[in-house]
């Protein structure tokens, strides 16, 4: 395999396709014709944040910032006090997810609290998602963390304090069809 | 012999009149099938002035419609739709359920394919729309769509299922719905585009690298962590669908294909590609598509959709026209390779008999199964058994709710069970 990928690789130098290994263990011949992108233009793309905190952008925000915007941008769907309305809810008790009726909300179920914060700056409000700064998306996560009695009321949510937070149920997951490294 | 039936080929050889599934080679029985209550319309439902005789009909007699530069259904079939639901505030967070009832064979058109989408569907310009490839890799890239056009492909017959699909069946009561409406999340399709191993090759994958961070260009901008090992092994650029570039529906202008795995992961309108060494932990990999187990523990990457089959004639919704000899007729698949073996059963599961597999028998596809049935009239169960070419034998439902619960939501493939009554009324039932 790593001849295969050396030929491909000085191919590649002296003309612009290559030999690719198929999943089959066979070669194709394979034009290249990926343009190579500049560190800014990777930088420009990448919206992924990772539960150890790479990705997350500068900013901050605390719990009562975020409550204002809740009300004004959210409660209308996740109801006033994330009970739930047209969608799900986001707080509740920080109770074990058990047999009968399970709490299903941020600090009963979700393992990272990175993941908040990803969540509502790719994909939150519906209507115009993108649309809020990173100090507004901190201050909304500080809220929720709070609510779901995670965080205190006045700790600051920032890209070195949210990877920190101990979600509850962060030991809750088995992983069936990946390997889980020790 | 065609045509020569003797006494002992129409002897049953399962409790309820089940028929040997060799018959439906001979080709010498005429197998009636259950009749959708209102399916399409006929003649008679449309007014005529002066009735019109079958024999002689009008159209034989004046010049027929126009060319048509893409072709839709017959008017007549213009009930055969996806049914759409779960729709919630906002518009684009909801589904369409694929209506598996009015279908045949194995492909389904790309108009009736499922949909899951959380934020609506975008109206991407393909000349805009870009693919990039970063992270752990030697080159990061960017492809515009029409290089990817360029570059060799390959085509595979594959299903995609929802991870949610038939989630109604861990509710305690059985739902009466026509079967594609509680079990029709997923499709199957003639998926066409490039291996990415290719392009993953391309990049230059570092060896520190174990994941793949998979984002459409929704407007939701969703995202799912991959094994790396699935992507290189025999997941795809899809860019091309039954033939012609995919449905806008169903990513245009390109989605990943990553074959018998839930359908979350097969990301439509696919934009980037992030080599990692971990996954993101993204909210549709933790806080959804993960199964709360009745221990409080939660399965997690449950990517694989395990063996599953069910009767789509006769279902819920159809109706049976009194004894005679029927076609049962159904559908099954499994994520982990070809179905092996399906069993239908019409005495609820006492007695099995083995249906007939319709060629062509395809890795992560719909086989389509045919059991020849003679029914008596009387009440009867029926149910199909799917076995992969693993071994992995579907489930009974008492089987999954005693290891799952009830909560998990996710990855329900328990054997489904049809009650026929002395009418001919089919309703869904556990048992
Ligand atoms: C127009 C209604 C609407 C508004 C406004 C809205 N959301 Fe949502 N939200 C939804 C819907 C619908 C979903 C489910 C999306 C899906 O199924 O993928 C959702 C999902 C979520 C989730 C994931 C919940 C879970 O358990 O998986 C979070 C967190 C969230 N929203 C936060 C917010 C925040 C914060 C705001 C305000 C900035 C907001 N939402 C505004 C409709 C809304």
């Amino acid at each position: 395999m790593s001849t295969l990928r050396h030929i491909a690789v000085v191919i590649a130098l002296v003309a612009p396709f290559g030999v690719a290994r198929a999943a089959d263990g066979g070669n194709v011949v394979a034009p290249r014709l990926g343009k190579p992108m500049t560190a800014a233009e990777v930088t420009a793309w990448n919206r992924t944040i990772f539960p150890d905190g790479r990705g997350l952008p500068p900013g901050h925000g605390t719990a009562e910032e975020g409550r204002i915007l809740y009300a004004e941008k959210c409660a209308r769907c996740h109801g006033a006090h994330g009970e739930g309305a047209t969608a799900e809810d986001l707080i509740g008790a920080p109770t074990p997810p058990t047999r009968e009726d399970p709490n299903k909300t941020i600090g009963a179920y979700w393992p990272f609290a990175t993941t908040i914060f990803d969540f509502i700056s790719r994909s939150m409000p519906p209507a115009a998602p993108g649309s809020l700064s990173a100090d507004e998306t901190y201050a909304i996560t500080a809220y929720l963390l709070a609510a779901n009695n995670v965080i205190s009321q006045d700790d600051d949510m920032n890209d070195k304090t949210l990877p920190k937070v101990e979600m509850p149920n962060r030991n809750g997951f088995i992983w069936i069809d990946v390997k889980k490294p020790k | 012999m065609a045509g020569k039936l003797t006494d002992a080929d129409l002897k049953p050889v399962a409790g309820g009149g089940l028929l040997d599934r060799r018959l439906l080679l001979k080709g010498g029985i005429v197998l009636a099938s259950a009749q959708a209550a209102a399916s399409s319309l006929s003649a008679a439902d449309t007014k005529a002035a002066s009735p019109i005789e079958p024999s002689d009909p009008p159209w034989l007699h004046a010049t027929g419609g126009p060319f048509t530069g893409y072709g839709t259904p017959s008017k007549f079939e213009k009930y055969v739709v996806r049914n759409i639901g779960g729709n919630r505030t906002p518009a684009g967070d909801g589904v369409s359920w694929t209506p598996l009832e009015d279908l045949e064979g194995i492909v389904t058109p790309s108009g009736l394919h499922f949909e899951r989408h959380h934020d609506g569907v975008p109206d991407i310009d393909p000349a805009l729309h870009r693919l990039v490839i970063h992270g752990l890799v030697r080159k990061p890239l960017e492809f515009k769509i029409d290089d990817l056009l360029r570059y060799p492909m390959q085509s595979r017959f594959l299903f995609i299922e929802c991870g949610g699909n038939s989630n109604a069946g861990w509710h305690s009561e059985p739902i009466q719905r026509p079967v594609g409406a509680f079990h029709g999340l997923v499709s199957c399709s003639e998926w066409t585009g490039v291996p990415l191993s290719i392009l993953l090759d391309e990049a230059g994958v570092d060896s520190a690298a174990s994941w793949v961070i998979a984002e459409g260009a929704d407007a939701g901008l969703l995202n799912v962590s991959l094994p790396l090992s699935k992507l290189t092994d025999d997941a795809m650029l899809g860019l091309y669908q039954n033939g012609e570039r995919l449905r806008p529906e169903n990513g245009y202008p390109l989605r990943l294909i990553v074959p018998g795995w839930e359908g979350i992961t097969n990301v439509k309108w696919l934009r980037r590609l992030h080599v990692a060494d971990q996954p993101a932990m993204t909210r549709n990999e933790t806080a959804k598509y993960t199964e709360l187990l009745p221990s409080g523990k939660a399965r997690m990457f449950t990517f694989v959709m395990d063996a599953k089959s069910l009767i789509t004639s006769p279902s819920p919704g159809q109706k049976m026209y009194g004894a005679n000899v029927y076609e049962i007729r159904g559908l099954a698949w499994s994520g982990r390779g070809k179905i092996a073996k399906v069993e239908v059963s019409a005495d609820g599961g006492k007695t099995w008999a083995e249906a007939h597999l319709q060629d062509p028998v395809l890795a992560q596809c719909f086989t389509r199964f045919r059991a020849p049935w003679a029914w008596d009239g009387k009440p009867a169960v029926l149910k199909s058994r799917a076995t992969d070419e693993t071994g992995y034998v579907q489930p009974e439902r008492d089987v999954l709710v005693k290891e799952r619960g009830r909560e998990g939501y996710f990855h329900y493939n328990a054997i489904v069970c049809w009650a026929v009554d002395e009418d001919g009324e089919i309703t869904h039932v556990y048992a």
